[in-house]
């Protein structure tokens, strides 16, 4: 009785943790909840189950926890989305672990006893071992990916259907039989199967799907917890998996609602055949423009100096981040140069596209990092309005969130995206490395405007050159 | 004299005393089953644990839809590293384990490994979560 009423205490703690989220002034505590509510239902459940084993668990919350503690101070912001992968694939590998243990001693739970288990339990062991062992092999590869040291994909999208099919039903005949048979080598059987699913399901995946796919794994995680809750009867276990398959189910459809994708396709490998060359290499895909008249168009090309002295004349500014500013690791020398235009009176503000970065949120948190206020940086349906009064947009690292093909062009991949109207702005500074396509593998008409002046170079030495400009100004 | 006289008023006043708590004997006969009957009632009313497990798990996804529909895009990072941590309440699960002398020594020593994992996990998602938003700063 009082077990349960700590248990909903915990519960209650996680869901005020989440809520804390809605704005930064309680994000902290918010975060300092969900400790509280962590900390209440580990103790809880050690007083419940005294055993002097018991100081195993502590062991291990003194290795894992200073492992994870060092992590988390040293990782660098801009490699989050590879840490969360990492992290997600560890609670599917202990999702699998409790479900093999729970297989092994039933009575540890008071579920029945070994050979004898009811089939709602063994079917809640075999699930919650698949959707483990899913998450574990998944993340690891999401990981690699966003690592940029994920091997080659060895067959094409196309032939990753047929053998996810295949997997997949593979699978579904070991659950029956595991649960038809109650054996240990079938339950093994059925985690290889997960595993393998795992990897080809991301593997085929291009890297630039990844917040998609970061977030989808989020919610496995969610789910692989909310398995082994139904397994062990507890409705911590229940409560927590759910709010957290719930956040990252909502974080991927947020994500490809952005990206004007479907999480289906996405899955299957549909991105291949509506944009084949962007398959293989993900984001970094620079091919030569698709339409050869495009290429013909003039650009207008400008020199660092040429941007300085612009942003100098600008009454108002708004910078438009991109993943692209994060690989050049430009955010600092950024905030100095939105800073020195603040000191000269200009009024400046960043404008955010839910998918800019690879991961939800990726740069408002290196923004952060650089020193901006939250209260500067808005998010695209706060800011698209302001364009129109706006002297320059300094676009760095980003180009699909920009195209104004997404509003004019039916034909284009990324029609009904919705995008940054930049174009509206007085003067468009694009500081991109070279003239390629982005992502999505399509031309940007932006790049031939007449009010876009075009600043080739690495975002960071653009930033730098230009604070040297404008001190010279 | 005076001895018995007192010695027959504690007898009396003992009987009475029995008499009135073979009367509280009764009635608590009485509630124990009518009790009873209840208690054996209930698991018919609330059907078998997997619908109420599953009732917790539809109604606890439908306040995680409204509470994360609530949290401001600019935390989405945050969000995702927050939940990351509280997945890991999976650490109950070895806890229950390795707390118990039912269980073998294979399974325990599986849910150690689990219990060190889901550490890695619960330290470094909330750790990962204050150092992101001790970051996030208003315009001063």
């Amino acid at each position: 009785m009082i077990l349960q009423v700590l248990y909903l205490c915990s519960a209650v703690l996680f869901i005020l943790s989440i809520k804390g989220l809605s704005s930064p002034q309680t994000a902290q505590r918010g975060n300092r909840l969900g400790m509280a509510g962590m900390t209440l239902a580990i103790l809880t459940t050690m007083a419940s189950h005294f055993h002097t084993r018991l100081l195993g668990v502590l062991a291990a919350l003194v290795c894992g926890g200073g492992v994870g503690f060092i992590v988390a101070r040293k990782v660098k912001m801009t490699a989050l989305p590879q840490l969360m992968a990492a992290f997600h694939s560890l609670v599917g590998a202990a999702a699998v672990l409790v479900a093999l243990a729970t297989l092994l001693s039933p009575q540890a739970f008071h579920l029945g006893v070994r050979g004898a288990l009811p089939r709602s339990v063994l079917t809640e062991i075999g699930l919650g071992v698949m959707i483990g062992a899913l998450t574990l092999t998944g993340s690891v590869i999401a990981f690699l990916k966003l690592q940029g040291r994920a091997p080659k994909c060895p067959f094409k999208p196309r032939q990753a259907r047929s053998i996810n099919a295949s997997l997949g039903l593979f699978c579904s005949v070991l659950l029956a039989m595991f649960v038809g048979t109650e054996s240990t080598w079938l339950l093994s059987g059925l985690v290889v199967a997960a595993l393998l699913v795992g990897v080809t399901l991301i593997l085929p995946i291009g890297g630039a799907d990844m917040p998609v796919i970061v977030s989808m794994l989020n919610s496995y995680s969610g789910w692989a917890a909310a398995a082994t809750g139904f397994t062990l009867q507890n409705p911590l276990l229940i409560i927590t998996g759910a709010l957290v398959g719930a956040s990252g189910a909502i974080l991927s459809s947020v994500m490809c609602k952005n990206m004007n994708r479907s999480l289906v396709s996405i899955i299957l490998g549909g991105a291949a055949q509506e944009n084949p060359s962007t398959t293989s290499s993900g984001g970094g895909a620079v091919s030569p423009s698709a339409g050869g008249a495009a290429s013909q168009r003039p650009v207008k090309l400008g020199s660092v100096e040429d941007a300085a002295f612009v942003l100098s004349q600008a009454r108002s500014v708004i910078i438009v981040p991109g993943y692209g500013m994060a690989v050049a690791q430009a955010q600092r020398v950024l905030g100095e140069m939105a800073q020195q235009l603040k000191q000269k009176g200009i009024q400046v503000r960043y404008a955010i596209h839910p998918v800019a970065g690879r991961m939800p949120g990726h740069m408002n948190v290196l923004l952060a990092e650089a020193d901006v206020p939250y209260d500067d940086v808005f998010e695209l349906d706060d800011i698209n309005a302001d364009f129109g009064a706006t002297d320059v947009a300094f676009i760095i690292g980003a180009n699909d969130i920009t195209n104004p093909a997404a509003h004019d062009d039916p034909s284009s991949p990324i029609y009904g995206m919705p995008v940054l109207d930049v174009e509206k702005a007085g003067t468009v500074l694009f500081v991109k490395r070279s003239l390629g396509t982005g992502y999505a593998g399509v031309d940007n008409a932006l790049f031939y405007r007449e009010n876009t002046l075009m600043i080739l170079g690495d975002a960071k030495k653009v930033c730098e050159d230009v604070i040297k400009s404008l001190k010279a100004v | 004299m005076d001895i018995s006289v007192g010695a027959e008023a504690i007898v009396s006043k003992t009987q009475e005393i029995m008499a009135n708590l073979e009367v509280v004997k009764s009635q608590v006969e009485g509630v124990r089953a009518v009790a009873g009957h209840l208690v054996a009632q209930q698991p018919a009313a609330s059907s078998d644990p997997f619908m109420s497990a599953l009732t917790v798990f539809v109604l606890a996804c439908i306040v995680g839809y409204y509470v994360v529909w609530n949290v401001t895009p600019a935390l989405h990072s945050p969000l995702m590293a927050v939940t990351n941590a509280i997945s890991s309440v999976i650490i109950l699960g070895a806890i229950v384990t390795l707390g118990s002398d039912m269980s073998t020594f294979t399974s325990s020593a599986l849910t150690f490994v689990a219990a060190v994992l889901a550490s890695i996990n619960i330290f470094g998602g909330f750790g990962m979560t204050h150092r992101m938003l001790s970051m996030f700063k208003k315009r001063k």
